[in-house]
């Protein structure tokens, strides 16, 4: 809610930090928006003031803005994403807040996504984690069929589910533990649930578990905040089926 | 790198033996409670009981021996999970926030942790008889004729044991930690075994849930009954 005009007078408290290996703080800034605004629109006034003013601007991660790329990556007011479910930042609007809030804004916390400068952090960890085994391997020259395998509505329903992540690393932010089990989860079981991928879903499993632990993340104690926050609203089911998965893969002693 | 340590190192396989010690123990506190319970049925099925346990002879050292494992595994576990995930987030958060996670689910260590003082405490208590030895040290005498013998007095021990407000409220707390604990631990084990469904779920979450708290008010009947003299009255010092 804003006032009547719908200009509305913020209290921001940005996590500022030059560089990676440096130290940082929360520096508290005032800013005029408007209640249309995105939470990053809200963010480039913020940088335009401060360009103005011939101070640094906060680098924040942004690509589509249309909450499909999984760029922006800011924690709001201790919540991954801020405030409203099923959503990203670049698509949160300023009318969620109210005139005269205070507002913290800080980055992704893990030992596995260290600070790049400001709310910046570097996500290599997932890529590394979908390099280890979230892919399927295809003989490339020969395109198959398209429907040539079947698959039931309600396996490609689950498989589009899980497909949804689109690795922002909320899940990682808001758990307790630092885990990135949400992602690795959902990455694992799009396949798992579809005939091409049943084939290396054993050594997919044991490998994507391998790099996520190698990577620094915690480990999973089912609170379940990874789902409450996720923007794409993925089902910590997508977590039992690689714990199963994981635990028979052990079991036949995958060569990995 | 042997099998067992490579699944024992990772996060997933670690919580799943943290989880296959916890039904474990979980099982034993259902056991423990229906024997306990048998001091509602009087002075001899109880001790009959206690008796019967005592004659196990070798097998209750295998038992104890399996359970010690079994417990110290799972702490050992847990506790590695939990320096694993504390240094997963070196630099907290300045405003914290949590969305949905109770505060059972957030503590399990600390409530692990105040079980694990209970349960010393307890053995120390009732099996050892470290604590109060007067009140520990009481016998009956059953049989007839040339099969008169003595016997230890369990019954007697736990009544007399809880007529003091101390040890009354020390079992309270606990047994409220217990619940608190179990009541995260147990629907928890599905997740940690690969059970999830959104029909099933719901339904098992409630279940847990409910016998979490229905353990722990069973052993707390015991307690307080005795405190409330609803039974044992007849036993003197």
């Amino acid at each position: 809610m804003a006032n009547a005009t719908g200009t509305m007078r913020l209290k921001l408290h940005i996590w500022r930090q030059k560089g990676p290996n440096q130290s940082g703080a929360i520096k508290t800034y005032d800013v005029t928006a408007n209640e249309h605004m995105s939470f990053l629109e809200m963010l480039d006034v913020l940088n335009q003031e401060l360009i103005g003013k011939g101070e640094e601007p906060v680098a924040f991660d942004h690509d589509c803005r249309e909450g499909i790329c999984g760029s922006c990556n800011l924690v709001i007011n201790g919540v991954p994403h801020g405030p409203q479910r099923g959503t990203t930042a670049c698509q949160l609007h300023m009318r969620t807040f109210k005139d005269g809030d205070e507002i913290w804004i800080e980055p992704w916390r893990a030992k596995a996504f260290p600070v790049i400068k400001d709310l910046v952090v570097d996500r290599g960890a997932f890529d590394r984690i979908i390099a280890a085994g979230g892919y399927v391997s295809v003989n490339t020259g020969s395109a198959p069929d398209a429907n040539e395998i079947l698959i039931g509505k309600a396996d490609a329903e689950e498989a589009f589910g899980y497909a949804a992540c689109i690795g922002c690393g909320a899940c990682v932010a808001a758990c307790k533990n630092a885990s990135a089990m949400l992602f690795t989860a959902a990455k694992f079981a799009h396949l798992q649930k579809l005939p091409q991928g049943r084939v290396e879903a054993d050594r997919r499993a044991v490998r994507m578990v391998q790099q996520h632990d190698a990577e620094g993340f915690g480990s999973c104690t089912n609170q379940y905040e990874c789902e409450a926050v996720c923007p794409k609203e993925i089902s910590v089911t997508s977590i039992a089926r690689l714990n199963a998965a994981y635990r028979r893969a052990s079991l036949r002693s995958v060569e990995v | 790198m042997s099998r067992l340590t490579k699944f024992l190192g990772s996060t997933v396989g670690a919580k799943f033996v943290v989880a296959v010690t916890g039904t474990l123990l979980s099982l034993f506190v259902v056991g423990h409670l229906a024997g306990n319970l048998l001091l509602f049925r009087g002075r001899d099925a109880m001790n009959t009981y206690a008796e019967s346990l005592q004659h196990l002879g070798a097998a209750l050292w295998l038992i104890r021996g399996g359970l010690l494992a079994v417990f110290a595994t799972h702490i050992v576990l847990a506790i590695r999970l939990k320096l694993r995930n504390q240094s997963a987030r070196p630099a907290g958060y300045a405003h914290e926030a949590t969305v949905q996670a109770s505060w059972a689910s957030r503590s399990m260590v600390l409530t692990g942790l105040v079980v694990l003082a209970f349960v010393l405490m307890h053995l120390a208590h009732f099996t050892l008889g470290w604590l109060e030895p007067t009140k520990y040290a009481v016998h009956e005498t059953v049989g007839s004729g040339d099969l008169l013998r003595e016997r230890h007095d369990v019954y007697a021990m736990v009544v007399l044991g809880f007529r003091s407000d101390l040890f009354v409220a020390l079992y309270v707390v606990a047994m409220v930690v217990l619940g608190l604990h179990l009541s995260h631990a147990l629907q928890s084990l599905f997740q940690s075994f690969g059970f999830r469904s959104p029909s099933f779920t719901p339904v098992i979450e409630r279940v847990c849930g409910t016998v979490a708290w229905v353990l722990a008010a069973g052993f707390l009947l015991i307690p307080l009954a005795v405190r409330l003299d609803l039974v044992g009255t007849e036993v003197t010092p």
